[in-house]
């Protein structure tokens, strides 16, 4: 028996234990999803790179490693151990899973406007099953996906948002996922789900943070479902260990008229695919995809874009940037889908990548697929060094050389961190990608 | 101040400057006048510190000391200040914290104390009038989107804020209307001072018409052919350079 079948059996008995306890514990409708799930990642296995979606990404040090499910108990964490992340001047909600489980005395809940629901998504799969079971595992397809198929089958752990038709909510809610020196090994499958009814208005943050170096596997799902009208905004902020994995599905269903935004900010983790999946289905809506993806050493980030256009005069925008340095390989494929019926789409993508070493590596794949005939698709994708040009323009102004590439990486940066409309955040991330940034003090004295 | 002996610098295997000799004493007003190709752009991205251009032979004194041995930043810290012919757009880099980074390193390298946003912006706004700048100007990104004649006059503009005590305009005017032109002059004009002194590479007498030279230089083919005052580029406007082209053809055939 090869290595990679028997860690994908060691998953089917994960499954048969889990299952049971799932039993117990009050999900118990779940158990035809899981199951289909289950049999349907026995079948798939992980991906290799004979896949066209997983071309440039070998998973093999996910499929060959033997990860398990964590260990009862928890970490003993103190709330000041997770004072670094949080968003300075911004009150929210925030729900805390500590090594993938749900951390109730570390989670804090804002006074929120009636009906809006903030849980943890296994206290909701017992009490809110009539809220869930029209959506959850509904978007998230995981016929032709290992990983989400993984997370369908394991899904319990995570958060349901839920907000009612008219609500606005005016803090965000924050989703901070948290590893520490327990998870080491371990794998765990966050699942969100976030319900935004008709003229809504939300914010949902989902982090993930390591308070360790060591190896461990997050393997994310969210789905949103914004109603007619409504507003979302969805960050994504990946500061894993370096050593750890966080492959994440962001599917997001839109309904008409709605407006979604979602950021996504890369700068953690050894092997990174970041998912992320809008599907336009009503007239009228819009999205915004923008995402910055950062890595150095030997760190490998995959970005697979699926912007889908499935109703007629929706507009969408992809701007994904990547700072690529040292031995790093970065992946943009931006696939963008325009239904039969989605006329007058407007559909951009945009894809740029500074490449900071000769070893660095950047592949980028635009693809569409247009079945209507009245739309207007455009893609742009650049890979370039910094602008020398740009470097003697600001030193013979007086700035020096390190501090002026300091500077245009930056500003490199900053062109993403810009569409981040929301202030404190967008601080929050700045001071995120200038102490990432090589000679990023340099950039910060000088501000 | 400045002292140029026997300079000669090429790009590639490609000679460009074939020997310049040129002193610049504080308070005057130097110009470059030539034909395209004769090496005057040159010659000022020499004086700036740009990397492309190796310098083969000569020497380049500034206040005594070897310039060529200095980055391009040191030389904006000891009072040096190129305006680029082509100013280069920066996206991302908000015109005014780029100035005051700029503005810093040079305070910082020469020993003073920094200035903060406070102290910073009523000098930054009185400039700005002098080159009547659009205050919006400020908030955007260095040069992005500005016409040329914005960026032209950014360059000036930065040339004010920072104080330098060798202007070096690189054919500011080329490409300006006459309304920025006169503009640009004005800043040149009010930057003028006996401590400070400013080299103009220009193709076109015009400009001279607005800002007073003290000296007038012919380059020519790498070589400075002729020198004189403010009358040499009333006679350069006359004839054109062809007599000039002509004259160093002649020198370089001797010279085989």
């Amino acid at each position: 028996m090869t290595a990679v079948t028997q860690e994908r059996d060691s998953y089917l008995d994960h499954f048969a234990r889990f299952e049971k306890g799932t039993a117990a514990n009050g999900g118990g409708w779940l158990a035809p999803a899981r199951r289909a799930a289950i049999a349907r990642f026995a079948e798939l296995g992980f991906p290799t790179t004979r896949d066209e979606d997983w071309r440039f990404t070998s998973v093999a040090p996910i499929a060959n490693t033997a990860f398990r499910p964590p260990d009862a108990g928890r970490a003993d964490l103190a709330p000041r151990a997770l004072e670094p992340f949080t968003f300075e001047g911004l009150a929210c909600s925030r729900l805390v899973f500590v090594d993938g489980r749900y951390a109730p005395d570390l989670s804090s809940l804002r006074p929120l406007p009636a009906g809006v629901r903030v849980l943890s998504l296994a206290e909701a799969l017992t009490a809110h099953r009539d809220l869930l079971e029209p959506h959850l595992a509904r978007y998230a397809g995981f016929h032709d996906d290992a990983f989400t198929a993984l997370n369908t089958a394991f899904m319990e752990e995570g958060a349901f948002v839920h907000i009612p038709r008219g609500t606005v909510l005016a803090e965000p809610i924050h989703l901070l996922y948290v590893s520490t020196a327990r998870a080491s090994g371990t794998i765990t499958h966050p699942r969100n789900l976030v319900v935004a009814g008709d003229d809504s208005q939300a914010m949902v943050v989902e982090e993930y943070v390591a308070l360790t170096d060591d190896v461990y596997f997050s393997n994310a799902v969210t789905e949103v479902v914004v109603g007619q009208n409504g507003v979302l905004g969805h960050y994504f902020i990946e500061r894993e260990s370096p050593q750890a994995f966080n492959v994440s599905t962001l599917r997001i269903q839109q309904g008409r008229s709605s407006s979604v935004e979602s950021h996504t900010v890369l700068v953690g983790g050894a092997l990174v695919r970041n998912n992320v999946h809008p599907v336009l289905a009503g007239e009228g809506g819009d999205c915004l995809i923008n995402g910055l993806f950062m890595a150095t050493g030997r760190q490998h980030m995959d970005n697979y874009m699926k912007v889908e256009h499935a109703g007629p005069h929706c507009d969408s925008r992809q701007f994904y940037q990547g700072i690529l340095d040292g031995h790093s390989r970065g992946v943009f494929h931006g696939r963008i889908v325009v239904h039969k019926d989605a006329q007058k789409t407007d559909a951009k993508q945009t894809n740029r990548n500074l490449l900071l070493s000769e070893d660095a590596q950047v592949d980028t794949k635009p693809q569409l697929e247009i079945y209507a005939d009245d739309v207007k698709c455009t893609h742009g994708a650049t890979i370039g060094q910094v602008d020398d040009e740009a470097v003697f323009y600001l030193r013979s102004r007086g700035i020096p050389e390190d501090a002026a590439r300091a500077l245009l990486l930056f500003a490199f940066a900053g062109q993403s961190l810009e569409r981040m409309k929301v202030e404190p955040i967008r601080r929050h991330l700045e001071a995120l990608v200038t102490r990432w940034l090589p000679q990023g003090q340099l950039v910060e004295a000088a501000r | 101040m400045l002292e140029i002996r026997n300079l000669h610098a090429k790009v590639g295997n490609n000679e460009i400057l074939k020997g310049i000799d040129l002193t610049v004493k504080a308070g005057e007003v130097h110009s470059i006048m030539g034909p395209n190709g004769s090496g005057k752009s040159t010659l000022a991205q020499v004086l700036a510190g740009r990397e492309a251009y190796e310098v083969t032979e000569g020497e380049v004194l500034y206040e005594g000391k070897n310039l060529l041995d200095m980055a391009p930043e040191e030389r904006a810290h000891e009072g040096i200040f190129m305006a680029f012919q082509y100013p280069v757009e920066i996206p991302g880099v908000n015109n005014t914290y780029f100035l005051r980074a700029a503005l810093n390193a040079s305070r910082k390298a020469r020993g003073l104390e920094e200035l903060d946003a406070m102290d910073f912006l009523p000098m930054v706004k009185e400039k700005m009038k002098l080159l009547e700048m659009d205050d919006r100007l400020l908030n955007r990104a260095v040069n992005e989107g500005f016409s040329g004649g914005e960026k032209k006059r950014n360059e000036i503009f930065q040339m004010a804020v920072l104080e330098p005590k060798l202007g070096i305009l690189d054919e500011t005017d080329s490409g300006l209307d006459i309304d920025a032109l006169r503009i640009v002059a004005k800043g040149v004009t009010a930057l003028r001072s006996p401590e400070r002194a400013f080299i103009v590479v220009t193709h076109y007498q015009r400009l001279l018409n607005y800002i007073i030279t003290d000296f007038v230089h012919v380059l020519v083919d790498g070589r400075i052919v002729r020198s004189g005052g403010k009358e040499l580029a009333l006679e350069l406007e006359a004839k054109g350079y062809a007599e000039f082209e002509n004259g160093a053809r002649a020198v370089a055939a001797g010279r085989k």
